[in-house]
């Protein structure tokens, strides 16, 4: 199905009290917006809001200052009701310069507010964002409510008893402009205040000039006789479950899942990587946590690095591997060999745009037929998808859960957009998580490698150090019987067959498929997996609000299957499946279960937008209507 | 170990399964010569683990009564290295050969080597890929015939001693298949050093590559061919040892000299000289005779010492997983 996409033409900035809000703060990558929105993400998780954000940057770590190229944004969603991505349109724009405004405006919302900084709107910037005219007197921007200050200057002003010098003065603009949209939806400074002097301990006059530049840009605010139309807008807080609440990225509470899966298992863990984007944060949240049962390896190479995990599984260890798509093509035959050899491993798997290097810093979901399917041989392994930031807790505890029991190579497939965005996470009671010990063979008498657990097919496990269990293995096709090399052709069909049936009885372990938004039957199902939750989950929502018989499904197990999935599916008149590949979830259920699914596919390195899945809903009503 | 403990055996190192290898391969005396050596290491059987990749080499661990992992094409020494940081109380041995070792996995050698992970890498260099039946090596000499290089190999060999020296690797020794009785105080050597030891042993291959080693095995000649080094003593060969090798301080190299040439003093080899190492290790027939024995060692923090002494230091740390999970900043959500 064409990806079209329909204005959600939610006005959020009409009244004083407003439900929901979305903000994108954006400047060049020098400018701090990635710590300006993560600061207002804090205040308005403190004020009591529901959010997700989305912190969008290029690949380039310094680009040229003024290129459109090197725009840096935030964006912000937040609000009084549920909230599930970091929204469509923009009701405020932020543009530290010319080229954040010619980047991000086509999303500003028709009378939405920008806040620019004109000091920086000089010719030069202007023809770096290739524009003819300068935006702010040609009267382009009249559709909007525009707020163009001098942020510049007002910081040099507001910052000058310190004595920085005037390019580290000019680096709080940041700041000063956090202060001013934090006035504009009432949130509180302190904990940006303390996180200020908390980073800059050792430079007082750093800290206190960043304070200054806060609280300027809030008293701006207060004082200035700014535009009709603009002013402070209540967003009351939204209705959320009692109990204590964090903020996390995906990579943190995957990292958290990860631990927390070892504390369950009781078993240690090897995490070993090699340096990728967007994955290389996961190595940094697990590098600092060696306290618990975790330790870091960071390889030469992506193939070191899954053999140094299979090493430490052979060990009796967990090993844990992680990359994005490139670095997973590489371990590819390394992952056969723990597949072939019996052995648990994780493989978390970042995906970002391909092919090849593609687009490093921006997500996708078009590494699923790899996970599947992308090794040599017969060589089935279970994958499993995590669909928000905070699911990744629980998807990371799974997947180690599954790992160690099935003894197998396990497939977790996050991505870009998940690893960076952040959402309020209630954080979950350790002592009612359900514990899985990890058990290794100690019983010399009888002992063979071949040995197998008759109820989930499981291989022992086996660890060197244990006396009496001496064995070899290793990717040469294994004896049924013996686990000695074997190239019996029966033997290895048997072992063929046995390796699928071990990966299929995983079905009969995982939770039954249910419906997250609808009846569980009816006219049309939208069918996701992965990070396009938050998107369907809102489409959904608003076709059902105008009566539509429209259900919401979300598929954690990509492989196997939830049993009960075909059944499910089969009670709707017809299936549309949205995702950010051209089509591999959408192959999977017409081949598995010939059933005439539908796909909605993007590949624009960015999430769906609420109204391009909604749009796809109505089409496909349409025809369903036509046809009935 | 337990003095009660009855005293192990070569035929305990063996396992129950048949050596496939070609006859008169260079391996079988190998594996005999490290079969009898593990019992006279000062570790439990049980705590040995050997490691391979792919090759005719790396079927070794299939035939030792030990912990075995026979792995993938070059990749040994990043899955020893995860075995070794999972649990460093293991003794683990890489089993490799040059195709395996300095072809499709020399960048795992490499980084072996420089991280200094304590473990023992056995080269099995025959100078030709054996079980692919018979093509040119990363150490197969210019002009080697085989089916890839009908013409004559054009490629330059590598010398792995040389490579092992330049990735830092803080013991290199070279021996030779057969010898059983220098093999064996070699690699008990290797095995005795903490830090990342690796051993290259000329092995014969019968089948493809056959005699490449007889300069330094052919008891005939091989004295005039090889150079024994003892740490200490003077570099001296020949039948009659009656030559040795010279430094020539201002040309910077080496030179074979009479024994008995007063002008030209014979050098003495030492271990912890690294630069005096390396001019040894590059030493080749005909002009010079190979170097064997322990050609370098020095020694250094190991790898698996610091990841250990690290992880102990944090978890003297108290770890609560809800701790954990809360902290940063957190805030409540009464209930109304």
């Amino acid at each position: 199905m064409d990806l079209a996409e329909e204005k959600l033409g939610e006005h959020h900035l009409d009244e004083k009290e407003v439900v929901d809000v979305v903000v994108r703060f954006a400047g060049d990558s020098g400018d701090g917006m990635q710590l300006t929105g993560s600061n207002f993400t804090e205040a308005t998780a403190l004020y009591g809001n529901d959010l997700s954000t989305f912190p969008d940057f290029p690949a380039e770590i310094r680009a040229p200052i003024g290129a459109t190229f090197g725009v840096s944004a935030f964006q912000i969603y937040f609000g009084a009701e549920d909230v599930t991505t970091a929204g469509d349109e923009l009701d405020v724009l932020v543009a530290m310069n010319p080229a954040a405004l010619v980047t991000n405006i086509a999303n500003l919302v028709e009378g939405g507010l920008i806040i620019i900084d004109s000091g920086a709107f000089t010719a030069k910037n202007l023809l770096k964002a290739k524009y003819e005219n300068n935006p702010l007197e040609d009267g382009s921007l009249d559709g909007y409510r525009v707020l163009d200050i001098d942020i510049s200057k007002q910081v040099l002003a507001a910052v000058e008893e310190f004595n920085l010098g005037h390019k580290a003065a000019l680096r709080c603009k940041n700041m000063w402009t956090l202060g001013l949209v934090m006035w504009l939806f009432d949130r509180n400074r302190q904990s940006t205040v303390d996180r200020l002097q908390a980073k800059f301990a050792s430079k007082p006059e750093i800290a206190g000039a960043n304070i200054a530049a806060l609280n300027a840009g809030h008293a701006y605010g207060e004082t200035a006789e700014l535009p009709s139309g603009i002013h402070v807008y209540k967003v009351p807080k939204a209705k959320v479950q009692p109990g204590t609440y964090r903020n996390v990225t995906g990579t943190t509470a995957l990292a958290l899942g990860l631990i927390a899966g070892s504390e369950l298992a009781d078993i240690d863990l090897l995490f070993a990587s090699y340096p990728i984007t967007p994955a290389s944060s996961l190595l940094h949240e697990l590098a600092s946590r060696n306290e618990f049962k975790v330790s870091t390896f960071q390889a030469e190479d992506e193939i070191a690095a899954v053999c140094a995990a299979i090493g430490a599984s052979f060990a009796g260890t967990l090993g844990i591997t992680s990359s994005a798509g490139p670095g997973i093509a590489l371990k590819g035959e390394g992952i056969a060999l723990a597949a072939a050899t019996e052995l648990p491993l994780v493989v978390v798997n970042t995906q970002r745009g391909g092919p090849s290097t593609g687009l490093p810093t921006k997500t996708e979901q078009s590494d699923l037929m790899m996970s599947m399917y992308g090794r040599h041989g017969d060589t089935p392994m279970p994958v499993i998808s995590t669909s928000s930031p905070t699911d990744c807790f629980e998807v990371a505890i799974e997947a180690v859960r599954i790992a160690t029991k099935y003894m197998t190579p396990v497939m977790l497939l996050s991505d870009g957009y998940l690893a960076n965005a952040a959402e309020p996470w209630k954080i979950p009671d350790v002592s009612k998580l359900t514990p899985f010990p990890v058990k290794h063979h100690e019983q010399a008498e009888g002992f063979k490698p071949s040995l197998r657990d008759d109820d989930t097919l499981a291989r022992v496990w086996a660890k060197p150090g244990t006396p009496g269990l001496e064995h070899r293995i290793g990717g040469i096709e294994r004896s049924f019987e013996t686990g000695d090399i074997s190239y019996d052709p029966e033997n290895h069909q048997k072992m063929t067959d046995l390796r699928k049936a071990k990966i299929d009885g995983i079905a009969k372990d995982i939770p039954e498929q249910q419906v997250c938004l609808g009846n569980d039957s009816g006219k049309l199902a939208v069918v996701g997996w992965g990070s396009t939750f938050g998107a369907i989950h809102q489409a959904v929502k608003r076709a059902r609000l105008e009566g539509l018989d429209v259900s919401h499904i979300q598929v954690r197990y990509i492989s196997p299957l939830p049993p009960n999935l075909e059944e499910l599916l089969k009670n709707f008149d017809a299936v549309l499946i949205p995702e950010m590949n051209t089509g591999q979830f959408v192959k999977v259920i017409r081949s598995e279960f010939l059933i005439d699914a539908d796909g909605v596919n993007k590949v624009a390195g960015q999430p769906f937008k609420i109204g391009e899945i909604l749009a796809a809903i109505h089409k496909k009503y349409k025809e369903l209507g036509a046809q009935s | 170990m337990n003095e009660a403990v009855t005293k192990l055996t070569l035929k305990d190192f063996a396992s129950d399964q048949e050596v496939r290898w070609c006859p008169g391969c260079g391996d079988y005396a190998i594996l005999k010569t490290i079969q009898k050596l593990m019992p006279e290491l000062d570790s439990p059987k049980e705590n040995q683990v050997f490691v391979s990749g792919i090759g005719c080499s790396s079927r070794f661990p299939y035939y030792m009564n030990t912990y075995g992992f026979h792995t993938i094409h070059g990749r040994a020494p990043a899955v020893a290295t995860g075995v070794k940081l999972a649990n460093p109380e293991l003794d683990v041995w890489i089993i490799t050969g040059d195709g395996d070792g300095f072809s499709i996995g020399g960048n795992h050698m490499v980084h072996a080597l420089r991280r200094n992970v304590n473990l023992q890498i056995l080269l099995f260099n025959n100078e030709i890929y054996g079980l692919t039946k018979g093509q040119y090596s990363p150490t197969s000499q210019r002009g080697t015939k085989t089916p890839s290089s009908p013409q004559g190999s054009i490629d330059a060999p590598l010398s792995p001693c040389d490579v092992a020296l330049g990735a830092g690797a803080t013991f290199i020794a070279r021996t030779i298949d057969t010898e059983a009785k220098h093999l064996s105080a070699v690699t008990r050597r290797a095995y005795d050093h903490d830090g990342a030891s690796f051993v290259e042993i000329l092995q014969n291959c019968p089948i493809y590559n056959d005699g490449i080693f007889d300069s330094v095995k052919d008891k005939k000649i091989s004295a005039d061919f090889k150079l024994l080094l003892e740490h200490g003593q003077p570099c001296v060969f020949g039948k009659e040892s009656e030559k040795g090798i010279h430094l020539n301080r201002e040309t910077l190299s080496l030179e074979v000299v009479a024994v008995d040439d007063a002008e030209k003093p014979l050098l003495v080899h030492d271990e912890n000289n690294k630069i005096q190492a390396q001019m040894l290790a590059s030493m080749c027939n005909p002009d010079f005779p190979m170097a064997v024995g322990v050609i370098y060692r020095e020694e250094k923090a190991s790898f698996i010492e610091d990841s250990r002494q690290a992880l102990s230091t944090a978890r003297l740390k108290k770890a609560s997983l809800q701790g954990l999970l809360q902290s940063g900043h957190t805030w409540e959500v009464s209930a109304k």
